[in-house]
């Protein structure tokens, strides 16, 4: 009975360390938000020639209409009052006006972040079953069976994704007529591009999976399991398993920007609709309020991953609740 | 050298060998001139006379894809080391700044760190314009906190060390220690990551081009090969193929050549 209370007290200080902890880093977050935006009026900034022009890009208007942005963004304030006005406007939700599409960037990239979160998602979905899939196939496997699987994963990661892309669109579109070639919704014009977006993580995935796996497989208690005659099989998958994934969920953060990323090449590579291509065509209009608003959009997602990978780690890892002593 | 008992490291140390003399001459490789159009040769397969076959302009592609082992090679070396150099600075800075220091360099890491790599090159693009440097400034930006970490994890490992002591027991100047001692016995690992960031930088760069963000048409770039290429797509396949296999070659050879050199530092590492 005192036993169970003494881990009961000592479970109440870890929880309050805990949120400390977490409070601390939910703070650093905000600190790395304020700092996301600033880096974007810096840059905006630092493009050459008047800010107003920055703003308003290729796209042709009216002296009144660039007289109504002057005073919209308080450009004929000093720096400090613009930069005020800057912060406050994000914080309200306001992410500007692009000029080269005439509309709101906020109604922009709701019209377009539909198609991005279909491929991300399928993307994350094709890397994720493939490298758990592989992973187990190979880990503590003989090394000619291992050996080529390796092989594959090193030559998925020099593969650019946009080469990836215009090989299997010759193949698979062109040759074999599979799958519909360009612009195309549904799932059939899913799968290709699914395909050339996961295939790096997935072989990055793949690799850390099989290293937590060969190194839990070595731990004292999957012998143990090993010793009660559970079979090798059902030590990996109930087992082993569970362990090896969690370094892969300290890289969600890394895989948010391999994502977007890769979705930024892969959506010009098949001509889809979406966010990636919407920033390019953005850059290439010189339009800045939506490459910024892009930028920071997929800067904020980070930051929650991250953030959230904090709070979970703990609760799937009861090793890393105990207060460090 | 345990390098020769390993084909695949071999050859990949040979194939960079190779890449470093295409890039300074690389007349060696091809007598055309990549940037020469021949009108009566629009499109045609690879033969005896165009080993890869011509692009939509009738330019040799063997030629073109020379051509572009120069470039490729240029964004990957000067923007690892443009990236090498700021980590450096900035790593050895956090390390032995006080704790200030320390958290303000963090805090700024972490900001980069934030947005996601090629996102950012696309900003500083948005801010300079498109070209070459522009694109090594903007892949060295996003691959210098990785540089920034490892130094000040390596300054902060080896700063108890008895050797330094001994070099301030000798009376050298704290600049000089940093300089002479802790900065060298530092570069190990960040060598290492520079070597395979390099390949990294080369896939980031040609995702540019690509995207027609990067080095400026005529030039040859990989990935502006390969993006007029989907224009001809259902008529030529070997527009498509070559430059492609360029690119994945030398960024497979940078990671083998690179991982061979992490083993070699784990393996002459004391501990």
């Amino acid at each position: 009975m005192s036993v169970t209370l003494a881990v009961a007290g000592s479970n109440r200080s870890a929880v309050r360390a805990a949120g400390f902890a977490l409070l601390r880093r939910a703070g650093a977050a905000l600190v790395v938000v304020w700092g996301a935006v600033t880096l974007t009026f810096v840059a905006l900034h630092l493009i050459p020639g008047e800010i107003v022009d920055a703003l308003i890009g290729t796209t042709r208007v009216s002296p009144e209409v660039r007289a109504r942005i002057i005073s919209d963004y308080s450009l004929d304030q000093p720096l400090l009052a613009q930069y005020l006005h800057y912060v406050g406007r994000l914080l309200q939700g306001d992410l500007g006006q692009s000029y080269s599409q005439g509309m709101p960037v906020s109604t922009l990239i709701g019209q377009q972040a539909g198609s991005t979160f279909a491929l991300m998602g399928a993307g994350i979905g094709f890397a994720l079953v493939t490298s758990v899939v592989v992973a187990v196939a190979t880990a503590n496997r003989p090394r000619w069976f291992r050996g080529p699987a390796v092989g594959v994963e090193v030559l998925s990661l020099a593969v650019p994704s946009f080469w990836l892309g215009i090989l299997l669109l010759t193949v698979f579109s062109f040759q074999l007529h599979w799958f519909p070639a360009i612009g195309a919704n549904g799932f059939n014009g899913l799968v290709l591009p699914a395909i050339s977006l996961g295939l790096a993580p997935a072989a990055m995935l793949s690799q850390v999976l099989r290293q937590g796996l060969e190194r839990v497989l070595e731990e004292p208690f999957v012998v143990t399991a090993r010793a009660r005659g559970v079979r090798p099989a059902l030590v990996l998958m109930r087992h082993a398993l569970r362990h090896a994934v969690l370094p892969v969920i300290t890289l969600a953060g890394w895989l948010v920007g391999a994502f977007v990323s890769g979705a930024v090449v892969i959506e010009s590579v098949f001509s889809r609709q979406g966010l990636g291509r919407l920033t390019s065509a953005a850059i290439g209009q010189r339009d800045f309020p939506t490459v910024s608003a892009i930028v920071l959009i997929a800067a904020l997602v980070y930051i929650v991953v991250n953030l959230l990978i904090d709070v979970v780690y703990p609760l799937i890892d009861p090793r890393l609740r105990e207060p460090a002593s | 050298m345990s390098a020769l008992r390993r084909p695949g490291t071999m050859l990949a140390f040979v194939f960079l060998a190779v890449l470093l003399l295409a890039a300074a001459w690389p007349s060696l490789f091809s007598a055309t001139d990549p940037n020469s159009a021949d009108i009566q040769q629009t499109l045609s397969p690879p033969s005896a006379e165009h080993w890869f076959g011509t692009d939509q302009n009738g330019r040799d592609l063997y030629a073109r894809v020379i051509a572009g082992v120069r470039l490729s090679l240029l964004i990957g070396v000067a923007a690892s080391a443009l990236a090498l150099v700021a980590g450096t600075v900035i790593g050895v800075l956090a390390a032995q700044g006080g704790r200030a220091t320390n958290t303000v360099v963090n805090r700024l890491l972490d900001i980069l760190l934030s947005i996601p790599g090629l996102l950012l090159v696309l900003l500083v693009i948005a801010v300079l314009g498109a070209g070459t440097w522009e694109t090594i400034l903007g892949v060295a930006l996003i691959t210098t906190p990785g540089y920034a970490r490892v130094v000040r994890g390596e300054v902060i490992r080896i700063r108890g060390a008895v050797f330094l002591e001994a070099a301030a027991t000798l009376g050298w100047s704290r600049p000089q220690i940093v300089l002479r001692h802790l900065v060298p016995n530092a570069l190990g690992p960040v060598l290492v990551l520079a070597t395979i960031g390099s390949g990294t930088a080369i896939s980031i760069g040609s995702a540019l081009s690509f995207l027609g963000l990067g080095p400026q048409a005529p030039t040859a770039e990989w990935g502006a090969m390969l993006s007029s290429s989907r224009d001809y797509f259902t008529v030529a396949w070997w527009p498509a193929i070559f430059p492609g296999l360029a690119i994945t070659a030398t960024v497979l050879a940078i990671t083998v050549a690179g991982q061979f050199l992490q083993l070699r530092l784990e393996g002459r590492a004391p501990r």
